[in-house]
């Protein structure tokens, strides 16, 4: 029997939506043993399944058709009591963010503990028995002291590796994962994906994974099932669905995948070299009146050079310092030491009064769409803004901004209306238009398709590039993903704890590693023996 | 949570409407709103409800019970006849007449001494909050501006300035201005870190535009919760001034001057003090409710904030 049946599910939306219903008749089972991947891009519904399967649905949305079946038990009509019980014991769930679902005033210890409490009537020692044991299975050091720290003292993958411990603590027949790995680095990611593996196989767990990430899918599932605007368009097997798509949509979406191999344009190696820094740093100094002073370097001795026409990439995992050197180059923050020359002018001491006149030669888009343009301005006065402020009269900063428009793909008589009109792809469009409406020569984007879906990233990543040639600028992409990196990059700069540890043409970074940490950033890129976007 | 993000999602799906229709729709605005308005008409049309001049007196019409009839000297030295309709003091003055003349003057107090608080406060707040500098020294003024009692800087300042209704409006303003500070401080430090306040620094928007035009709009939906709170107790304060005698002058019509007299009788004719007070009541409540609705509506993340 399989572990969980869904059949015709459907979940209304409260009314007023875009759609009526956030899921439509969507049916799909878990088999023991078996990871089903739930894949879709935002807005597909694939979360609010599995808070349905699991109870957790908030009030605006209700379930108005067909049932879950967990070992032939409908979930969908359990009682709060009923559900409770079925709850960790029979079905568990693990979230995307592991700080915020674990209580940060109990110990891990403490809320493995509470599970067992709650569901089996067995005495504290065998419950700490257990939870060692279960520690030990999710692999990490020193159980003792796990349990008896606090989810803060824990880096993020240990975290998720409590999560999974508590999820699994009750031998569960079902587990469902809502996007764990997202919020975590590539590397902690590849960990965690084979950790889940094992332990699935060991117990024979169901697994309905939820993910975004068609790397990910390669990487961990037996079948999988495409979700799009709240409808199953493809449900089967992993080699079938991956290679051989039929669904039309399915199709974009695997080919909208960047494939894990340099772009082999050639290069200009002999145009103007419009940014290099010199042995940029920025520490960060904690000062204390009572206490010692403490010192972090976001960013040590960084050495880098864009010519005009090229694209630099910095790829790192969090906390590597790649966005404190943008942010350093933009002077949003100041550095420490070192140089920052602009066309040879070094502008790294420069006061901001002195600086004015060079910051439209460098310009920025940010990660977040949503918070990267005040919801109280409209677009229209977003992109006029800079040309405003560096003296262009109104009448020509208008004409700019249509123009911007037009070359960002929107629509010019949109440049009245707000933010909040415009869906995440759109608003990065405007902000690469805000940023281009100072005709810089240099445009950083600090993880500037991070944040969008994955079809929509092809179209962004895609406008980039056209713009890169149209104006031949210069371009500084920092990201994390190194399918993004290997599709735009010229150059790759490899940063890890503040320092550059890999430097280098792109085809030789990607073909050729040197350092050890690239090595392991390669090894650990979910989906890696897949050829995603060669479709 | 994710459970979070789920009702995200589910609000990015329903259209946004408009914050100020979502207002009108919720029942605390309605009421709040509707029993201020009221407050408001009474306050203007006051001269046309059947009303007298406040300051007039007759030794003949003391101490009336609500509803008798009586007479009254106009100031032109005719003696009229007259329905006290609230009962009149122990000067022969018509109570209906000052509750209705003293609603002007509480709401003017009200609104006045909030947008005081908030002009300085949302200045002294975005310096503070915006130039790393001045923020350690500017702090610690408001921090011992809070440490003392506001009625007692309130007194203070009233016993030194002579009441008239300028210094009483300053008088209460005054002590609100930190709390507005504290607020428009913590606003502007989450704002300011907001990547379209960097991306307008980066486009070399100059310091004053960034404050005025980027951070600023962005602090007004919380800031009017807080005006209407202040608007409230400020007029709960001008009250309890009045009634300690150490407010506006007695001869100017306030609901805590006329309570204050009528506190000597109060056993006696409990009128005095039962009319100004159920008007106090109901204005304070009307502005608070206002607020809450506002809060809930404007501003759902600050709700528990504020």
């Amino acid at each position: 029997m399989s572990v969980l049946q869904v059949r015709d599910l459907t979940i209304a939306l409260p009314p007023g939506g875009d759609r009526a219903e956030a899921v439509s008749r969507v049916s799909f089972e878990v088999n023991p043993g078996e990871i089903v991947c739930l894949v879709g891009e935002s807005g597909s519904g694939k979360s609010v399944i599995a808070h349905a399967v699991m109870g957790l649905l908030p009030h605006a949305l209700a379930v108005t058709g067909g049932e879950a079946l967990l070992q032939g038990e409908d979930t969908l009509r359990a009682t709060p009591g009923r559900l409770r019980e079925l709850r960790a014991a029979r079905m568990s769930m693990i979230f995307q963010e592991p700080m915020t679902a674990l209580n940060p005033v109990m110990t891990c210890g403490a809320q493995i503990d509470e599970v067992l409490r709650f569901h089996t009537g067995v005495s504290p020692e065998a419950r700490r028995t257990r939870i060692l044991d279960m520690l030990k299975e999710v692999a990490l050091p020193d159980p003792e002291r796990i349990m008896a720290s606090y989810p803060h003292q824990l880096s993020g993958g240990q975290r998720q590796r409590i999560m999974i411990a508590m999820a699994l603590v009750l031998e569960p027949a079902l587990l469902i994962a809502d996007e764990p790995t997202t919020a975590l680095d590539v590397t902690t990611q590849a960990q965690i994906l084979s950790l889940v593996i094992d332990l699935q196989k060991k117990h024979g767990t169901g697994v309905l994974f939820i993910t975004h990430d068609f790397g990910v899918v390669a990487e961990i599932a037996h079948r999988v099932a495409v979700l799009r605007l709240g409808e199953l368009v493809e449900l089967g097997a992993r080699d079938e669905v991956l290679k051989r798509p039929r669904h039309d949509y399915t199709k974009m979406l695997i080919a909208s995948v960047p494939a894990l191999k340099p772009h082999g344009r050639p290069v200009p190696a002999d145009a103007p070299v419009v940014l290099e820094t010199r042995r940029l740093s920025k520490t960060y100094a904690d000062r204390h009146w009572f206490a010692r002073h403490r010192e972090v370097r976001a960013a040590a001795d960084v050495s880098l050079e864009i010519r005009r026409g090229q694209t630099l990439g910095i790829v790192g995992e969090s906390g590597s310092g790649k966005s404190t050197v943008a942010r350093c180059i933009v002077r949003l923050v100041d550095p420490s030491s070192g140089e920052i020359r602009v066309h040879g002018e070094d502008i790294a001491a420069r006061s901001h009064r002195e600086l004015r006149p060079l910051r439209r030669r460098v310009q920025i888009v940010f990660q977040d769409p949503y918070r990267s343009l005040n919801p109280r301005r409209t677009v229209g006065e977003a992109i006029m803004e800079g040309p405003l402020n560096y003296g262009v009269p109104r009448a020509q900063a208008l004409e700019r901004a249509r123009r911007l428009m037009a070359l960002v793909r929107m629509d010019p008589g949109a440049l009245d209306r707000y933010p909040h009109q415009f869906s995440g792809g759109q608003r990065q469009r405007i902000c690469i238009a805000r940023a281009l409406a100072l005709e810089p020569e240099l445009l950083i984007a600090d993880e500037a398709v991070s944040a969008l879906d994955v079809s929509v990233q092809a179209q962004v990543l895609a406008l980039l590039e056209e713009i890169r040639v149209r104006l031949d600028l210069a371009m500084l992409f920092i990201t994390h993903d190194l399918r993004v990196a290997a599709q735009v990059c010229d150059h790759i700069a490899v940063m890890q704890r503040g320092a550059v540890v890999e430097y280098g043409p792109a085809e030789r970074v990607f073909l050729d590693p040197q350092h050890e940490y690239t090595r392991a950033l390669f090894a650990a890129a979910p989906g890696r023996g897949f050829a995603f976007g060669s479709a | 949570m994710k459970l979070e993000s789920l009702s995200v999602e589910a609000a990015a799906i329903v259209p946004r409407e408009g914050a100020w229709r979502r207002a009108r729709r919720n029942w605390s605005v309605r009421l709040g709103g509707g029993v201020l308005a009221l407050l408001v008409a009474i306050a203007i049309a006051a001269p046309w409800l059947g009303t007298v001049d406040p300051s007039l007196f007759d030794a003949a019409s003391r101490d009336l019970r609500p509803g008798m009839s009586g007479e009254i000297m106009t100031l032109e030295g005719a003696t009229v006849q007259h329905v006290f309709l609230m009962g009149s003091d122990s000067f022969g003055r018509d109570i209906y007449s000052r509750v209705l003349y003293g609603t002007r003057v509480s709401l003017l107090v009200g609104v006045c001494a909030a947008a005081l608080a908030l002009a300085f406060g949302v200045v002294l707040g975005l310096v503070a909050g915006y130039l790393r500098w001045l923020d350690g020294m500017l702090m610690r003024v408001m921090d011992g501006l809070m440490a003392i009692p506001a009625i007692l800087i309130a007194i203070a300042l009233v016993a030194m300035w002579r009441g008239s209704l300028a210094t009483v409006i300053v008088a209460i303003a005054i002590p609100e201005i930190p709390r507005v500070t504290r607020l428009v401080r913590s606003l502007v430090l989450t704002i300011r870190e907001e990547p379209y306040v960097e991306a307008a620094i980066a486009l070399g928007t100059p310091t004053r535009k960034v404050m005025f035009a980027h951070i600023l709009p962005n602090t007004l939906a919380p800031l009017l919760v807080q005006g209407t709170f202040i608007c409230a107790s400020a007029i709960l304060l001008e009250a309890i001034l009045s009634f300690l005698g150490v407010g506006l002058p007695p001869d100017i019509p306030t609901w805590g001057n006329i309570m204050a007299e009528g506190r000597v009788q109060f056993v006696e004719y409990p009128h005095n003090i039962f009319f100004p007070g159920v008007f106090l009541a109901a204005a304070v409540l009307a502005v608070n409710i206002l607020g809450d609705g506002l809060r809930d509506t404007l501003d759902p993340r600050m709700a528990r904030r504020v």
